[in-house]
């Protein structure tokens, strides 16, 4: 039970994350200089956008409920398993941000579950 | 105009360092996790010593400074790729956990296990191969 709560953290915490990260890099622009300098002027640029402070609050979330889950379970159960954001984004894009899903993308959701519950199923 | 060589040239660059320091990343922080032992989230009196014990793990450091380089590469291949062309790396990189897990922590993994690895591998190559907008700009 306590590492289904801490995975459910990772995951949820950590796609609204990516959501968050994702929009404001898209706010910023794309990066055409890799001069350190340039790089971190466009980093502090980034830093300006709040999208970008709640993605990384919230991935800060989703970081300290790895490191725990980490700490009672085998990294190689827990990585795969976090591949449920996939299916987090999914429902997200069509529930929270009205997506229209197309049926290969179910398909490959319906994948990634059906592989979790192999890889939960494999551990006992 | 950009060049389309340069353009993915500088993306498959970014993506060779996802897939290689994400699994490395998470390898260590899961190494240095198992030193420190099962987090008791009901005695609040250990967390002072657990905080300590983390923070002077070298594994975590290392771990959180390879996680890093990770999301600076994501960064700045969002600014540029879609999140749905990116995705499909992240497949890669679980597969590449697992073997991590196996070889260098000594993991017992199942046949069950690695079945369900390949199945979500799969899965995350299916998403992302879906075209990355399903929906109209208004």
């Amino acid at each position: 039970m306590r590492e289904a709560i801490l995975l459910f953290l990772v995951v949820a915490s950590g796609t609204g994350g990516e959501i968050c990260v994702t929009r404001a890099m898209k706010h910023v622009g794309e990066v055409t200089d890799f001069r350190p300098l340039a790089l971190a002027r466009f980093i502090f640029q980034a830093m300006k956008v709040p999208w970008m402070w709640i993605g990384v609050s919230m991935m800060a979330l989703a970081f300290f409920s790895l490191l725990a889950v980490l700490s009672i379970e085998n990294v190689s159960f827990v990585v795969p398993v976090t591949a449920l954001n996939y299916a987090a984004g999914a429902l997200g894009g069509k529930f929270f941000l009205g997506e229209r899903v197309t049926p290969r993308r179910w398909t490959g959701v319906l994948l990634v579950c059906l592989g979790v519950t192999l890889v939960w199923l494999g551990k006992r | 105009m950009k060049s389309s060589a340069g353009l993915h040239f500088k993306t498959y660059c970014m993506l060779l360092i996802m897939v290689v320091f994400a699994p490395l990343g998470n390898i260590l922080l899961g190494k240095g996790m198992k030193n420190v032992g099962s987090i008791v989230f009901w005695a609040p009196s250990r967390l002072p010593h657990i905080i300590s014990l983390v923070l002077t793990s070298g594994y975590i450091w290392l771990g959180v400074a390879f996680l890093l380089i990770f999301f600076v590469a994501y960064m700045l291949i969002l600014s540029w790729a879609d999140f749905s062309y990116v995705q499909p790396a992240s497949s890669i990189a679980l597969l590449v956990v697992a073997l991590l897990g196996y070889f260098y922590l000594g993991e017992r993994i199942s046949p069950l296990h690695w079945a369900g690895i390949g199945v979500i591998c799969l899965g995350v190559f299916v998403v992302g191969n879906t075209p990355p907008r399903t929906t109209e700009v208004r």
